[in-house]
């Protein structure tokens, strides 16, 4: 058994603006079973934060307990990390981020820790749209306590020792809309060409970005009963429409695809192009996303992509009016401005 | 592209990169991994079987294994593939009992060997257990050939040389010694089955240069001096020693005349530097021992005054490249470079020379008055008559010279039993699975980020006082391991079986060198251009699966791949597998 990955690396590999290649975003060997979709969306981010040329410095990575909350061990090797309780990564990234603005938040969760123990965090933190990428690695079965069902299993779906599930699945996209989520999107591990996209729209947007993955436990859930085992998700997914993500660094070359139907200028002025987007689909609309979710959990399929983004979201800091800057660079002068600012503000509340 | 047909042991073969090079195709990494496992014996017997001298080889080889071993396209420096195999033939046991046995009841062919250098002492070695008459012809007083008359003892110890030699000599075959074959036609009267010419390049080419008549007692041919020593003949030589030519007899040259009294000893040469012929290595020994190598310098004259040799003049020059790279050394306008010189050596080339064959015997010779010799079979078109070694095609190498030898004796053997020469044997090829375990292998999977050790040498100045005294010290056990650990294992091969894949991407997160993609079909320039990474090598291939049940295929490029199994550990159906890939070219009588 290896422990390590080799240290060598290909030759030629690509560097980013910074220097970097995709080896300076890696993490430890992975310890999940062989052939878990979450290795591969820990790849998909790897590489999404690579090609974004993002600092990993400037990168905190968060999680809470399960399967997918090891993952970030296993990428982003120099960036921070905090491993949290079982269903409270949302209050860690609220507490980190109002500290510091400056940081990318990551935060990675599983359907346990996401629909069942951390439900109450999750809603609140859709709700506040705290600025963070929210990623759940979701394989609908508890595969740390050997593959029960969890939350998110489809009703009549059963994992390899298990019955058919007697409930209905939380559509985790669907519930995240509800509760106010300003970009939300489905993916499937399988699909990088997908995904590495959507990680990097969800990094781009300012406010809360839940990407749902649905990512096959190999193990406990990736039999032919199973909804979300590979073959499942393959022959069932249906996209909305493909996505590009053009860097606000890089001018419009042949290199992105003409033809697109909708471009999105982001916050930090990168944009998106989407392409052949479902025609009863509105991604700007929650009605119409909900509706869409709703359309093709009644047919039976996966619907994947870019499923809402509000263009206009403002969040948790833009409504808190909170600190510019982080808090560990202010300086005691401004954190303690005096007897006479004390007295105003004494006066104003008078 | 095609799906990959790895059931043709070719395409393994090539994988791996050093086996693949060597002429003989030695299996390196296969008695790299027992040199590792201590198991220098059997390390040494796998060499022997395939290049017939380890020992030998493990000093002089010219390495073409190693410019092609992959730790130089991932790392830098090769794994020093040359002197492991001395570590295997320093520390084996008794290797007797291992020898071939030679039937004492012989099949009545009688096989005639001119020459007892590598290429012939190979096909004795070969054909001797075969139950075939063997009789060795050559003009020096022991076997060996160049390997004795041309390689100083300082780079190989006459002991070394023996014991290989004896392996084959002492073991059913007659040798005659101290006897020169001035006629082919009086061996083939003698009624030999089949004869086989290995008799090298002999003669040393000279340069015709004003004032070569006056200086000529001065003057020596770089490889008849280098034999002279050998022999005994000639035991010292000028303080003032300018040695013309850069190949690796021109080091040979320079570093035996520091040996025998040359204090300054210069190399001259008329290409640049990084183009002279020499190994990179026997360069570095030269300048190591304080030999000062001018390049650029054309030979112009010999300069003598009063019967006596002072020196010779150069004309300094400079390479000019034209498009397609074709160099041509251009005079600068400096004055000629004189450089005083007792005695100058010439190792500027040797070539074939074969005034002992008579030409009626129907042996073809072409414009160059070489033999036509065809280049699989040896054969000459005189059917009985076969070559090898550098009197096949000109001088190359020892290496090159075994596997002429190897090639020769097959075609030898098929041609005395009255078969096809021309039907060549099939290579023996053996692919088993490493796996041991769920994550088990039975080869060291970890990949080690050494860097090459150095050889020890012994004390420049002992060395420089006893031309007998072997310079480099060899790895001991300890650094042999070290180094042997440095190998990759390429023969370990990753075997796709794409009915078990179920496109999870593991492998692909997983490979720390971006070897393999998913995606779908192309031709092969266009394909290269859609991988993980990028696929610039073209002499390394692409294994391509048939086609996924997502319509994609597996497309892995072979070029930087560590061997490291990652991709099989991770792999959740064993779609993916390490298995052995052992190639053993067939030798006579299999």
């Amino acid at each position: 058994m290896s422990y390590q990955v080799p240290r060598f690396r290909h030759p030629e590999l690509p560097k980013n603006e910074l220097g970097y290649t995709k080896a300076d975003y890696e993490g430890s060997i992975s310890t999940l079973c062989a052939g878990c979709g979450h290795d591969s969306i820990s790849g998909s981010i790897v590489r999404a934060c690579h090609e974004l040329s993002i600092e990993p410095h400037k990168i905190a990575k968060l999680s809470g307990i399960g399967c997918s909350s090891k993952a970030p061990t296993y990428f982003l090797g120099n960036s921070h990390g905090f491993n949290s309780v079982h269903g409270r990564m949302p209050s860690v990234v609220t507490g980190a981020a109002l500290a510091n603005r400056d940081l990318l938040y990551l935060g990675v969760s599983g359907d346990g820790d996401t629909a069942s123990i951390g439900m109450g965090q999750f809603a609140h933190v859709a709700r506040r749209n705290l600025n963070m990428v929210y990623i759940v690695m979701n394989n609908g079965c508890y595969g740390l306590t050997k593959g029960q069902d969890s939350a998110t299993a489809d009703e009549g779906s059963a994992s390899k020792k298990g019955e058919p599930s007697p409930f209905g699945a939380i559509d985790l996209c669907a519930t995240a809309l509800q509760l106010g989520a300003t970009f939300v999107a489905r993916s499937f591990s399988g699909d990088k060409e997908q995904l590495v996209p959507l990680i990097k729209a969800a990094i781009s947007h300012r406010g809360f970005a839940l990407i749902d993955v649905v990512s096959p436990c190999v193990t406990f859930n990736n039999n032919p009963q199973s909804t979300k085992s590979y073959e499942f998700v393959r022959e069932h997914a249906e996209a909305t429409g493909t996505i590009d993500f053009v860097p606000m660094r890089t001018e419009i070359t042949t290199e992105y695809k003409p033809g697109y139907t909708h471009e999105v200028t982001m916050h930090d002025g990168s944009s998106i192009h989407l392409y052949k987007v479902d025609e009863d689909l509105n991604p700007f609309d929650r009605r119409s996303a909900i509706n869409t979710i709703e359309d093709h959990r009644a047919n039976g399929t996966i619907l994947t992509g870019l499923i809402y983004m509000d263009e206009d979201s403002r969040d948790l800091h833009d409504v808190m009016e909170t600190s510019q800057r982080p808090l560990n660079e202010l300086t005691e002068a401004e954190l303690c401005p005096g007897n006479k600012m004390l007295q105003n503000i004494n006066a104003s509340l008078r | 592209m095609k799906a990959t047909d790895i059931k043709n042991p070719e395409y393994f073969h090539k994988v791996v990169d050093c086996q693949h090079a060597c002429p003989a195709h030695t299996p390196v990494p296969e008695y790299i991994r027992l040199i590792a496992a201590q198991r220098y014996t059997e390390a040494y017997m796998v060499n022997w079987r395939s290049n017939v001298f380890p020992g030998i080889l493990g000093r002089t080889c010219d390495r073409p294994c190693e410019p092609a071993c992959r730790r130089v396209r991932v790392e830098e420096e090769p794994v020093a593939i040359c002197r492991l195999k001395r570590v295997a033939a320093d520390n084996k046991e008794d290797i007797r009992d291992l020898l071939p046995e030679i039937p004492t009841v012989k099949n009545g062919k009688r096989i005639a060997l001119i020459g007892a250098g590598p290429a012939s002492l190979t096909v004795a070695r070969d054909l001797a257990p075969l139950g075939y008459i063997i009789d060795i012809f050559d003009n020096q007083f022991a076997g060996g050939g160049m390997m004795r008359s041309q390689i100083p003892s300082f780079r190989l110890p006459v002991e070394v040389l023996d014991e290989e030699v004896n392996y084959i000599l002492e073991r059913g075959v007659n040798a005659t010694f101290d006897v020169e074959v001035d006629s082919l036609k009086s061996i083939l009267d003698q009624d030999y089955d089949a004869v086989f010419v290995g008799t090298g390049a002999p003669r040393g080419k000279g340069l015709n240069l004003p004032g070569l008549e006056d200086a000529s007692a001065s003057v020596h041919l770089g490889i008849d001096w280098l034999s002279s020593v050998a022999f005994e003949h000639t035991h010292s030589i000028g303080k003032r020693v300018l040695v013309l030519g850069g190949g690796n007899t021109a080091m040979d040259c320079c570093r035996t005349s520091k040996r025998l009294g040359g204090e300054d000893v210069r190399v001259v040469v008329r290409s640049p530097f990084e183009d002279m012929k020499a190994s990179p290595w026997e360069k570095e020994d030269a300048m190591h021992e304080g030999i000062p190598i001018y390049n650029n310098h054309v030979p112009k004259e010999f300069v003598v005054e009063d019967g006596k040799l002072l020196g010779m003049r150069f004309q300094k020059v400079e390479a000019q490249y034209d498009e397609e790279g074709n160099r041509s050394l251009v005079p600068t306008d400096e004055d000629l470079v004189f450089m005083e010189a007792d005695e100058v050596l010439m190792a500027i080339g040797q070539e074939n020379s074969f005034p002992w064959i008579e030409r009626d015997l129907g042996i073809e010779f072409d414009k160059w008055d070489m033999p036509v010799v065809n280049e699989i079979t040896f054969q000459s078109t005189n059917e009985r008559v076969f070559f090898g070694g550098d009197a096949a095609f000109g001088p190359e190498n020892v290496i090159t010279a075994v596997a002429h030898g190897h090639q020769a004796a097959v075609s030898i053997d098929l041609f005395c039993k009255g078969e096809d020469v021309n039907k060549r044997l099939a290579p023996e090829v053996n692919l088993t699975s490493q796996k041991m375990g769920v994550h088990e292998w039975s080869y060291d999977n970890a990949i080690e980020t050494d860097k090459r050790y150095v050889v020890p040498l012994a004390p420049l100045e002992a060395s420089l006082a006893d031309r007998k005294m072997e310079v480099e010290l060899g790895f001991d056990v300890a650094t042999g391991y070290k180094e042997a650990e440095r190998c990759l294992n390429c023969d370990v091969q990753t075997v796709f079986y794409e009915d078990r894949c179920i496109e999870c991407d593991a492998c692909v997160d997983i490979c720390p060198t971006d070897c393999i993609t998913f995606t779908h079909n192309g031709d092969e320039d266009e394909l290269r251009t859609r991988l993980t990474a990028p696929a610039r090598e073209l002499s390394q291939d692409l294994y391509v699966s048939a086609d996924l049940p997502t319509q994609r295929v597996m497309v892995k490029d072979e070029n930087v791949c560590l061997h490291c199994g990652l991709c099989a550990e991770r792999c959740p159906t064993t779609a993916w597998d390490m298995q052995k890939f052992l190639y053993n070219v067939a030798q006579a009588g299999q």
